[in-house]
């Protein structure tokens, strides 16, 4: 009971980054827009989180950082993509570049030195007792919180309950619809692209800023990518998706705690850690086939 | 006009004049640009913006050795950007060259260390053939999950990068980890299986000549040949090809495993000519340098190799410069990310002032090489195309 | 209240590259006027009334409505300005509902409840007369009745002068007559409206007033009710237009091409190709007819190797197509002209290439491409089709005429035996049209069997020798062209009446 009641609270905690990441990309792809730069923006959000955070003692002005951070990057993005028309999957793959680069430049630069720097991150708020024994699932970050309870539903209703989030949806699917009616197609998407990228910056911060409380190299580790597959696997709806980041979380969490069991401290721990990334793909195989892409998917807009 | 009222509109203002921005002009501009907005970083760390270009692009030019060095950085690079600009250019999105180059190291590693008594002429090719057949294999299930079930190659090339590294990190943690010392790396491969020098006293290696012939193989068959066309024709229109006959999931699927065969022999090229071993840093990154060295050089194998020259002076004179001038080498990274962004928004701007919409109002011509980089085809209002669209998406369609 | 007109247009001049699409045009609309603005293909119309709804800016020129000066630069600035606009391949989105197409871009709310929507949208329905289903997808709606949603959206924003591009293009005839009831009714009650047509017919029928375009330019402006002849003349400069069919065809021979029982699933829906069986003979053009979006598409897919079917057969000569792909299909002997011709080329790549795709082995030598064959192929082919063009000329810096010969040159040098031709003409000027049509007659007196889809009425009329009819995936009925009548075409297009 123990072990599904730790699980379960690994397994939460763990898919904290994936959601933001997760719903942040289904915004910018939902507009029509592929972003690439999620590793990169993950990245960037966590060092930017972890050098204020450091630099003026509190974590939340260090979120507050990752969140500009996340939508300048956003920005940038949009000005390739929906400004210029560029490439959409070459701007994103060079955006995670630069960004990765210039987060471990500033942090050779500012933090160099043989001791990592720490800072005093965000507690996880303690359940109350009467829980009893299943208090460590509801002791979870704020930033867990905030994610399950207020960012997701507070991101469908957007999408689906506003006019904005009408006019992304209609951007995604037939943008010369949508000019005709009169929407700024391209002020649209930039907003889509910015608000994804402050999601995925706080993604990457709750990393820095909450669960470790240092800033180490490889430390989003491929999960900007995982987001894309849990974009997919979720067929661009925000629950689907945010049930896939669940599941891949699970595996993640799962394979953890299968290595102090007995028989199981055989098996390589890189083939345990490997399971989560060959299960997204499996996922992928089995329900990601012949998925309705969003209509104008990858296509930059131009009045002729 | 490009985009709507907004902040960018004024920015951005489309004209029908008939310039050209020659491709040297656009990659020129493309590092003005570049070390324009780098410098910024390089302020940051107190150095001054001239003496850090000069540290970086010139002084690796310097020295004898330095310019090998240059070549022997921009050897894996060759791979790589061949690798990725001969699956771009289908159409087909190969990110994941970067765990390809591991497979054929992982492979090098393994059959170098059993060739010991096989003379170099029968070791080597061996040892090249188990590199591309590996990193063929890893590109293959990526590739069938797309013809079969139109799922997207971005994703599972990706994905598999990690598991690739985790895959080698296992192997030398395993079964090739050393016992006594920890160190992660693996035993050394025989004497038999080391690519020769080829200049004394320099890292250049056998690599690098291979890199040449398998660059200007590609090149050949590319632009020379019924299937480099076919291959061509499937990435600028997959419907218009498979209309003329052209067998489009044979071209897809051949593109992805020569893709990954070359980024393979890539990962032997490293394994055999420079660490003689297995390592856990191998490979710093070179599979996705090489998207930036293939699109830099416009997809097209000359390019290639300006572009893998550069990246690989680039590579040497991050190092040079941090001794110099105590500026952190990962700067390199932000160069080339930044050179990457620039050219291709460059491209995309070239591409929006050249295009001139016929009677009917669709998008026209523009010089090939900017087409297939700088933008997907754009969504031009033509009445002459049919209502019912399938929900296609993908690149170049 | 001034008696100024609803709307002005001035001096208004637009190009592309070096080509001036409006030159100089002057244009107003009255209130309460049906205005048709009338041209062929490539006249400027579509241009000049996406000027005035924002969707392109003018590099000359200015606007008036009301007699005031407005700068419109996007479609907000025009809704604004009481301007609705219905354009030719409607902006819908098709996966979401009527209610919430109607909702797009409405200004002023934050806050989207679904029932809310709904309900404006029915109010919306009603006020205007038009019957739509508010939660409808749009997708699923026939041609027809998109139309009306993109009509209704347009009303329900208050517009004073609605703009229609060629709204009868995927009408039936008596829908015709429905959708001009509706415009005259508009028009009682004080809107403006401006017609966009090529076909004569219909602009005497509907206009007060018709303004004529030629490559651009503003030929003049005529009451509604003058004569044929005269309109014709302003539009292309001559007093009749159009093919006139030779000899009757070439008698008795054995089917060339065998289509029997061809079906095409869509799950959960109707077939959209459902039994369809046909013969055509050497010789013999048998014509398509049918609004766009009964499976004329899908049947030429089919037929051209792109597109399997769930059923059926189609035989060359005993050889069996049904699901073989392109190639098979060509080394078959059957030659495609489908309707996207765009997409059915690739752009990017040279004439010479493109002349070459489909039969790359025959151009190789030592396993390399013959550059030099491959050109001398091309440059015999440009000089036979009259294609202006060079062999290296990137194939989508052509005109659509242009284009269009590139595809015939390179299914016509094959000698095929069938042709399959789908809309050959659409988007051409009148010489790229005429010359079209000349070959395919040219064909069929060689022997050749064609298959003609046309959503042009006329052309397949003038062309054909016999006509059979698609509605929602099946042949509804048949007729010889000589004794069709075109009243009765029209019912079977529209799903009813029987074949006589």
């Amino acid at each position: 009971m123990n072990f599904f009641v730790d699980l379960l609270a690994a397994t939460l905690r763990n898919a904290t980054p994936l959601v933001y990441g997760t719903v942040g990309e289904t915004y910018t792809e939902r507009a029509g827009v592929l972003n690439l730069g999620i590793e990169g923006t993950m990245y960037a959000g966590a060092f930017s989180g972890f050098a204020v955070a450091y630099a003026t003692g509190s974590p939340l002005l260090g979120l507050l950082a990752a969140i500009l951070t996340g939508v300048l990057a956003g920005a940038i993005l949009a000005l390739l993509t929906v400004t210029l028309g560029a490439n959409q999957h070459v701007s994103g793959i060079g955006l995670t570049i630069g960004l990765i680069g210039m987060s471990e430049f500033l942090n050779r630069l500012v933090f160099s030195g043989q001791e990592a720097r720490r800072i005093t991150p965000f507690q996880a708020l303690e359940a109350p007792a009467i829980l009893g024994p299943l208090a460590p699932i509801f002791s979870q970050y704020a930033l867990t919180w905030a994610a399950f309870l207020v960012v997701v539903p507070l991101a469908w209703w957007l999408l689906h309950r506003t006019s904005f989030g009408l006019e992304v949806r209609a951007v995604g699917e037939n943008p010369e619809a949508a000019d005709a009616a009169g929407v700024d197609v391209s002020r649209t998407r930039y907003l889509a692209l910015m608000l994804g990228g402050a999601l995925m910056a706080v993604g990457g911060a709750f990393f820095t800023v909450a669960l470790l409380g240092t800033f180490t190299l490889d430390i989003i580790a491929g999960r900007g990518w995982v987001c894309i597959a849990l974009v997919i696997f979720g067929r661009w709806r925000i629950f689907r998706g945010v049930a896939g980041a669940l599941i891949f979380s699970a595996v993640f969490s799962l394979q953890f705690r299968l290595r102090i069991l007995p028989g199981w401290d055989e098996v390589p721990f890189e083939l345990l850690l490997a399971l989560p990334y060959l299960v997204v793909i499996l996922a992928l195989a089995i329900s990601g086939r012949n998925v309705a892409y969003p209509g104008a998917y990858l296509k930059p807009y131009r009045r002729t | 006009m490009i985009g709507q009222a907004g902040p960018i509109r004024a920015a951005v203002r489309r004209s029908y004049r008939p310039t050209r921005w020659s491709t040297p002009g656009v990659a020129v501009a493309a590092v003005a640009i570049t070390f324009a907005l780098t410098a910024v970083p390089i302020l940051l760390a107190g150095a001054n913006p001239f003496a850090a270009y000069y540290e970086f692009l010139v002084s690796p030019l310097t020295s004898d050795f330095t310019r090998l060095e240059v070549l022997v950085g921009a050897t894996p690079l060759l791979f790589t950007g061949c690798a990725v600009a001969i699956a771009f250019k289908a159409g087909y999105w190969n990110i994941g060259a970067e765990g390809q180059l591991l497979l054929g190291a992982v492979a090098a590693a393994g059959i170098g260390q059993v060739v010991g008594d096989l003379p170099p002429i029968a070791a080597l090719p061996l040892m090249i053939a188990g590199g591309a057949l590996a990193g063929a294999a890893w590109a293959l299930l990526p590739a069938l999950l797309r013809v079969r079930f139109d799922i997207d190659e971005v994703v599972t090339t990706l994905l598999l990068n990690p598991v690739a590294l985790l895959l080698v990190t296992g192997m030398l943690n395993g079964p090739w980890g050393d016992p006594v010392s920890g160190f992660p790396e693996s035993p050394r491969i025989a004497a038999a299986a080391e690519f020769p020098h080829l200049i004394e006293r320099s890292r250049l290696h056998l690599g690098f000549l291979i890199a040449l012939v398998v660059v200007g193989l590609a090149w050949y068959v590319l632009a020379r040949t019924p299937a480099g066309l076919r291959l061509r024709a499937t990435g600028l229109s997959p419907h218009g090809s498979r209309f003329a006959g052209v067998n489009v999931t044979r071209v897809l699927l051949g593109a992805a495993l020569v893709s990954g065969a070359v980024a393979g022999i890539g990962g032997v090229s490293e394994v055999a000519g420079i660490q003689f071993r297995l390592t856990g840093g191998l490979s710093p990154g070179f599979g996705y340098t090489g998207i930036v060295v293939a699109m830099l050089g416009g997809l097209w194998m000359p390019g290639v190799i300006l572009a893998a020259v550069f990246l690989g002076d680039l590579a040497v004179g991050a190092s040079s410069a941090g001794r110099a001038l105590g500026i952190p080498s990962q700067l390199g990274a932000v160069v080339q990310g930044t050179l990457l962004l620039v050219t291709v928004g460059l491209l995309a701007m070239r591409r929006s002032r050249l295009a001139r919409p016929t009677t009917s109002g669709t998008g026209a011509a523009v010089d090939g090489v900017a087409a297939e980089l700088a933008a997907e085809p754009p969504v031009a209002h033509d009445p002459a195309v049919s209502e019912d669209q399938p929900n296609t998406r993908g690149p170049g369609g | 209240m001034n008696d100024a007109p609803a709307v002005e247009l001035r001096a208004i001049t637009k190009r592309f590259g070096d080509l001036v699409a409006n030159d100089n045009v002057d244009l107003d609309v009255r209130r309460g006027e049906v205005h048709a603005l009338l041209g062929e293909n490539g006249a400027g119309k579509t241009t000049l009334m996406r000027i005035l709804y924002g969707l392109s800016s003018p590099d000359a020129g200015h606007i008036r409505v009301d007699g005031h000066p407005l700068e419109i630069r996007s479609p907000r600035d025009a809704i604004a300005a009481g301007i609705g606009m219905v354009t030719q391949h409607f902006a819908l989105v098709r996966p979401m509902t009527v209610a919430e197409n109607l909702a797009l871009g409405r200004v002023g709310t934050l806050w989207l409840d679904p029932a809310d929507v709904r309900r404006r949208a029915a109010e919306a329905a009603q006020r205007f007369g038009i019957g739509v289903d508010p939660d409808a997808v749009l997708g699923r709606l026939s041609i027809g009745q998109q139309q009306r949603v993109e009509i209704l959206k347009a009303l329900a924003r208050d517009c004073r002068v609605l703009i229609l591009d060629e709204p009868t293009a995927v009408l039936v005839p008596q829908e015709v007559e429905g959708l001009f009831a509706t415009l005259r009714q508009l028009v009682a009650e004080g809107l403006s409206i401006v017609f966009i047509s090529h076909k004569l017919g219909e602009v005497r029928a509907i206009s007060d007033r018709v303004s004529v375009l030629r490559r651009g330019r503003h030929v003049g402006t005529a009451p509604g009710s003058t004569p044929e002849a005269e309109l014709a003349r302003m539009m292309v400069g001559r007093p009749t237009f159009g093919v006139v069919r030779e000899s009757a065809p070439t008698g008795g021979r054995a089917p060339a091409l065998e289509i029997d029982g061809l079906r095409v699933e869509a799950p959960g829906r109707r077939p959209v190709l459902g039994d369809v069986s046909l013969r055509v003979r050497a010789g013999e053009i048998v014509g398509v007819a049918g609004v766009s979006g009964n499976g004329q598409t899908e049947l030429v897919e089919v037929l051209t190797g792109m597109r399997r079917p769930s059923a059926g057969s189609v035989r060359i000569d005993d050889v069996e197509l049904a699901r073989a792909g392109a190639a098979e299909v060509m080394a078959s002997g059957v030659g495609r002209i489908p309707e996207d011709r765009h997409a059915c080329l690739v752009g990017e790549l040279s004439v010479a290439y493109n002349l070459v795709l489909e039969h790359l082995d025959e151009f190789r030598s030592r396993g390399a491409l013959d550059e030099r064959r491959i050109r001398s192929h091309a440059e015999a082919l440009i000089e036979r089709f009259a294609i202006k063009a060079r062999p290296d000329d990137r194939v989508a810096s052509l005109s659509g005429g242009n284009i269009q010969k590139v595809l015939l040159a390179r299914v016509l040098s094959r000698e095929p035996r069938v042709l399959i031709v789908s809309q050959p003409t659409r988007g051409l000027d009148v010489g790229a049209t005429e010359y079209v049509r000349r070959e395919l007659l040219a064909r069929r007196t060689a022997g050749t069997a064609i298959l003609l889809v046309s959503e042009d009425l006329d052309e397949l009329l003038a062309l054909a020798d016999r006509v059979v009819v698609m509605y929602e995936g099946e042949i509804v009925g048949e007729m010889s062209a000589s004794d069709a009548d075109i009243d009765q075409l029209g019912l079977l297009m529209a799903g009813r009446g029987q074949v006589a």
